[in-house]
């Protein structure tokens, strides 16, 4: 069992946590937009998360907690 | 469930500036998460270069000072004299640390200052839109070498690690990158050396990171990283430069 939580509001789009995934759960939303103007990333398929932090790691803007 | 990965302490909440997949955002994490670790918060001060790092002193969690471009080993200098004490930290670019603060950095090196630097390396002058570092490869095209620079006329990109690592006042030089996973976390094991080589009382410290500027590059976050890879590390090398036991 893992959790990974956006802070959407403080992601730019930048997709180097798409980039990182093992599993390629984390992906671009396409349906809506922050207060920054950018599509924030996010897993909706979190049952495949397997908590490694590699999207946090990766993230320069610290948008992502991960718990297990 | 407990929290494996959340924002370290030693950053404070506010969102950071810089562009889109910079890798600024990356090292500044690291370093919050060594004075985490180290459990130094309260007892660092860091000193924030010119650059696109210029508002550092609004992220780390700790005390801060701003310096003129170029001289924040000067005044990590004072400070740390004056509170030898206190764990003192420089957070320079390439523009601010082998340009216009080439001096500073020498003789702060040279004098082995118990100072701590944070060295990043992006072979180009960000905050300022894309001029040519002393640092910028050989061909490579930024606003001011249009057609790639050229050895002849600019001279070559100076590796400023295996430089200092020549001078006896330096304890702890290593050159390291964040372009993946495997790369940050070594990134981070060198970062806290260098604070607990301070800590100990050694000398000198810098960690070069070998960084990426998307905006002024022209590429993707993700190409950058890409590029570091493929084109800076055959030229910088990664790696321990100097230790003293
Ligand atoms: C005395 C002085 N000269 C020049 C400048 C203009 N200037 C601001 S930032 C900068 C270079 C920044 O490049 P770098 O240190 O590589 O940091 P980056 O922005 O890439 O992180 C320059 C030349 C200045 N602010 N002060
Ligand atoms: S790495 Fe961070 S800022 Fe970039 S897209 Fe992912 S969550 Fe957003
Ligand atoms: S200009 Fe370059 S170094 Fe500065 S914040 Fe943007 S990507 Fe980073």
């Amino acid at each position: 069992m893992a959790r990974v939580t956006f802070d959407e509001d403080r992601c730019k789009g930048c997709e180097l946590c798409v980039s990182v995934c093992p599993k390629h759960v984390v992906h671009m939303t396409k349906d809506r937009i922050n207060k920054k103007g950018y599509h924030p990333a996010t897993v909706d398929e979190m049952d495949k998360c397997i908590g490694c932090a590699f999207c946090a790691m990766m993230c320069p803007d610290v948008v992502i907690e991960v718990e297990k | 469930m407990k929290k494996v990965f959340q924002k370290p302490q030693s950053l404070t909440d506010k969102p950071m500036h810089y562009c889109p997949g910079c890798t600024h955002g990356i090292v500044h994490r690291l370093v919050a998460e060594v004075m985490d670790e180290l459990d130094i918060r309260e007892d660092t001060i860091g000193i924030a270069p010119v650059g696109c790092a210029v508002f550092a002193y609004d992220y780390f969690n700790c005390d801060m000072q701003e310096a003129a471009h170029g001289r924040a080993p000067a005044v990590a200098t004072g400070v740390k004299r004056v509170h030898p004490d206190k764990v003192v930290f420089t957070y320079q670019g390439d523009g601010d640390l082998t340009s216009i603060g080439a001096a500073e950095i020498v003789h702060a090196a040279n004098r082995g200052e118990k100072i701590t630097t944070i060295f990043i390396n992006n072979a180009i002058y960000g905050m300022t839109g894309g001029q040519m570092a002393p640092t910028s490869l050989l061909g490579q095209v930024t606003t001011t070498s249009p057609y790639g620079r050229k050895a002849e006329t600019e001279g070559y990109p100076i590796r400023m690690s295996e430089m200092l690592a020549a001078l006896e006042g330096a304890a702890y030089i290593e050159r390291v990158s964040v372009h993946d996973i495997k790369h940050i976390r070594q990134a981070k094991k060198a970062v806290k050396k260098a604070f607990e080589c301070q800590i100990t009382g050694k000398g000198f410290a810098m960690i070069e990171v070998l960084s990426t500027c998307p905006t002024n590059w022209g590429m993707s976050p993700k190409e950058s990283l890409e590029w570091v890879a493929a084109n800076m590390i055959p030229y910088y090398p990664l790696g321990v430069k100097k230790e003293v036991e």
